[in-house]
């Protein structure tokens, strides 16, 4: 309320005004509060399932007595994947009950890292890295092809559905720039036939073979190896003498 | 995040009235006297990572083929001193970004225990634009970083490591668990780890997305189940770390290399690359290169043969190209002039008003938009602040709202200026080096580019008339 007062006393000003400070309305990508909708709200329950159960148990096992909360983040996760990629509210009252903390608390950690997803999202979550090393490499045609491809709109459901397509910061996987993540995979070093059979096979529910797609298997130079021609050497080479006892 | 640790070795140098080499502390160890002045060419028998490019099996298997886990109880035996001592002697400088020395990091955990536990993080957050060199040692060579902190644990006495994945490497963590699995139950670690006698633990803790978990307290935050917001340091890690303990945060590289530094020697790691910035390195080489790469190559090479012998060069040859980003995008770049004599290590970037980072090196040739390219990284940082400390927050959504106008030159050349002024207002300022990390692309811009920033503002004056800026100011 206060930022719309500031525009509307801006615009009758015409100059940036500085004494009237509100801190800036979009934070976030997505709204930090929460709406109940039908699909999301309070009063559907939520409830792990019995194997899951079982992961919980070991997740929590890897804290050490009275710091429990440390497996906050991984319950988080696999909420969400238990619930289809995507994590609503009644989950989270169930990981504050679990790690018996206040709700906010939950609330905090859900809202602060992008990977939780508060709204439902499509089967497929395409997630194209634009940031400067993939964006030199040509990712503005890759996202464009992906959204003429599924009709998603950048941050938003397809028509039929099954893709959510959001533009992500840096994913770590920069020598092999261009690159989308569909859900848990990585589509490496991409053209825009690449992504288009990538999109289609999507479609099909079929899965496509992940990682790069140029030829290469992983992150070495394309067209032939410029260091580790050799046999890697064994165990003991190059023993100093300290240990040689 | 180079800053913050960047300012504690300023601090302590100037502290313990130091002013030569940071190694003159360690008195009385063997030192390697470097006589190379040619940096070139890593032979692959001084390799570390041998399977880099995933074509050996990277299970324990082929790892204890490849020569790890080999005398891993010798070097326990041999304890704390002569571990930490092997670290110093190599020069080891941590790899995550801010180049701390690492063996002066451990003895910092050299502490009598006051009944609190001591923990040793791994982070393997990776979120630095440019860098993917620890998703290759975690998917290809995951038994080197398990070997490795089991070593830096007993350096340090800690009980147990958690290494922070960051949550969209789901495969690499899922390689990393089996790993660990193996580990386990071959008896390499958890109780009497290699037969040594001492216990060791490593778990893996995914994150959830977020670059500003990278910075060491901000992570050690996460890992506890709160929100990433970096803590004001000090209390350091060291005296008040994860769940309230003495704790060490070391990258995934930095600790992957130190069971080869302990089997060959701190000399040997020495004898690569320039005093003080000793050792290899692994290059991640993105951008408009010809085969962009990671390859492992030694310290101090120079920044052109390291492109033409391993990346094809430059697209449309060397003279096609623009700028560099050596050390991924929170250092400042560095025009071609500078790149066709400068050498990759610490030292010499520094010299060049940049930073060797995490040696991440992304290439802009003359076909870039370059305001357009530092424009986006300020919009990621802009996106990765975590909102706690105002320079931070609103300095860097202010600086993202100005450079997105120089993209199309709808500003006054006095605003340069402006910027400038605000990116130095934000750095050294905040809680953590995200600031700085924002703060530093936009000044390597306006250093080295100022005449074509100039150039949009004029074009666009004489196809709009003068600017909004110009007209108020």
């Amino acid at each position: 309320m206060l930022s719309s007062l500031r525009t509307g006393v801006q615009g009758l000003w015409r100059m940036s005004s500085r004494t009237l400070h509100t801190t800036s309305s979009l934070q976030h990508d997505s709204l930090f509060v929460h709406r109940d909708t039908p699909e999301d709200n309070p009063n559907i329950p939520f409830e792990f399932s019995p194997e899951n159960n079982k992961r919980i148990e070991a997740l929590l096992a890897i804290y050490p007595e009275g710091h429990k909360r440390g497996a906050m983040i991984p319950l988080l996760d696999l909420a969400q994947r238990q619930n289809g990629g995507w994590l609503p509210i009644s989950a989270m009252h169930k990981v504050a009950e679990i790690l018996n903390l206040p709700r906010m608390r939950v609330y905090e950690v859900a809202t602060f890292y992008t990977m939780f997803i508060r709204r439902p999202i499509g089967k497929y979550h395409v997630q194209v890295c634009t940031t400067t090393p993939c964006w030199l490499r040509g990712s503005d045609k890759v996202l464009n092809a992906i959204k003429e491809a599924t009709g998603c709109e950048v941050g938003g459901n397809s028509p039929c559905g099954k893709f959510s397509l959001s533009e992500v910061e840096c994913l770590g996987a920069c020598v092999n720039a261009p690159m989308v993540q569909v859900n848990d995979d990585y589509y490496e070093d991409l053209s825009i036939e690449d992504t288009k059979e990538i999109i289609e096979k999507l479609k099909r529910d079929e899965k496509p073979k992940p990682g790069p797609r140029s030829g290469r298997f992983a992150s070495e130079p394309l067209g032939g190896l410029t260091s580790l021609t050799e046999e890697p050497t064994g165990p003991g080479f190059g023993l100093q003498d300290a240990l040689k006892a | 995040m180079a800053g913050a640790l960047t300012r504690v070795i300023q601090g302590s140098k100037t502290h313990l009235g130091v002013v030569g080499s940071l190694v003159n502390i360690n008195n009385g160890s063997v030192r390697f006297a470097q006589t190379k002045t040619q940096f070139g060419p890593l032979a692959d028998s001084d390799r570390i990572f041998t399977n880099l490019y995933g074509r050996h099996d990277w299970r324990l298997k082929g790892a204890l083929k490849r020569g790890d886990w080999y005398k891993t109880k010798e070097i326990l035996l041999k304890g704390t001193d002569w571990i930490v001592n092997e670290m110093k002697t190599s020069g080891l400088r941590g790899r995550g970004g801010a180049g701390f020395p690492t063996g002066m990091k451990w003895s910092f955990m050299n502490k009598p225990s006051d009944g609190r536990p001591k923990y040793l993080v791994v982070n393997a957050d990776e979120g630095e634009p440019g860098t993917c060199k620890d998703r290759e040692i975690m998917r290809h060579d995951p038994h080197k970083l398990i070997e490795g902190c089991l070593i830096a644990g007993r350096a340090m006495g800690a009980q147990a490591a958690y290494i922070y994945i960051r949550g969209e490497f789901y495969n690499e963590a899922s390689n990393l668990q089996v790993a660990i699995a193996e580990a386990y139950q071959a008896g390499l670690i958890g109780r009497n780890a290699c037969g040594s006698g001492y216990d060791f633990d490593v778990f893996v803790h995914r994150g959830a997305g977020a670059y500003i978990c990278g910075e060491e307290t901000a992570l050690i935050e996460s890992i506890e189940g709160k929100q990433g917001k970096p803590r004001l340091k000090p209390p350091f890690p060291a005296d008040v770390g994860l769940f309230g303990c003495p704790t060490t945060v070391n990258n995934v590289e930095t600790i992957a290399v130190a069971p080869s530094i302990c089997r060959r020697g701190g000399s040997w790691f020495a004898s690569f690359g320039r005093p003080r910035n000793s050792g290899t390195k692994l290059f991640n080489i993105s951008g408009h290169v010809n085969t962009p790469c990671t390859v492992e190559e030694e310290m101090s090479i120079p920044l052109k043969e390291l492109i033409e012998r391993h990346a094809g060069g430059v697209t449309g040859g060397w003279d096609n190209l623009l700028a560099i980003i050596p050390g991924g995008s929170s250092t400042p770049l560095i025009p071609k002039d500078v790149c066709t004599t400068v050498m990759m290590d610490f030292d010499a970037l520094v010299a060049a008003q940049t930073s060797l980072g995490t040696a991440a090196i992304i290439v802009m040739d003359r076909s870039t938009d370059i305001v357009k390219a530092i424009a986006r990284l300020i919009m990621f940082y802009k996106h990765e602040s975590c909102g706690q400390c105002t320079p931070c927050r609103e300095g860097v959504s202010w600086m993202n709202k100005i450079i997105y106008r120089f993209v199309d030159g709808n500003a006054s050349p006095k605003e340069i200026d402006m910027l400038w002024e605000i990116s130095k207002q934000i750095e050294g300022h905040t809680i953590c080096a995200l600031g700085d990390g924002a703060a530093w692309p936009v000044q390597g811009l306006i250093r080295h580019f100022r005449p074509e920033l100039e150039r949009r503002m004029a074009e666009y004056a004489a196809v709009h008339g003068p600017s909004q800026a110009e007209r108020l100011y």
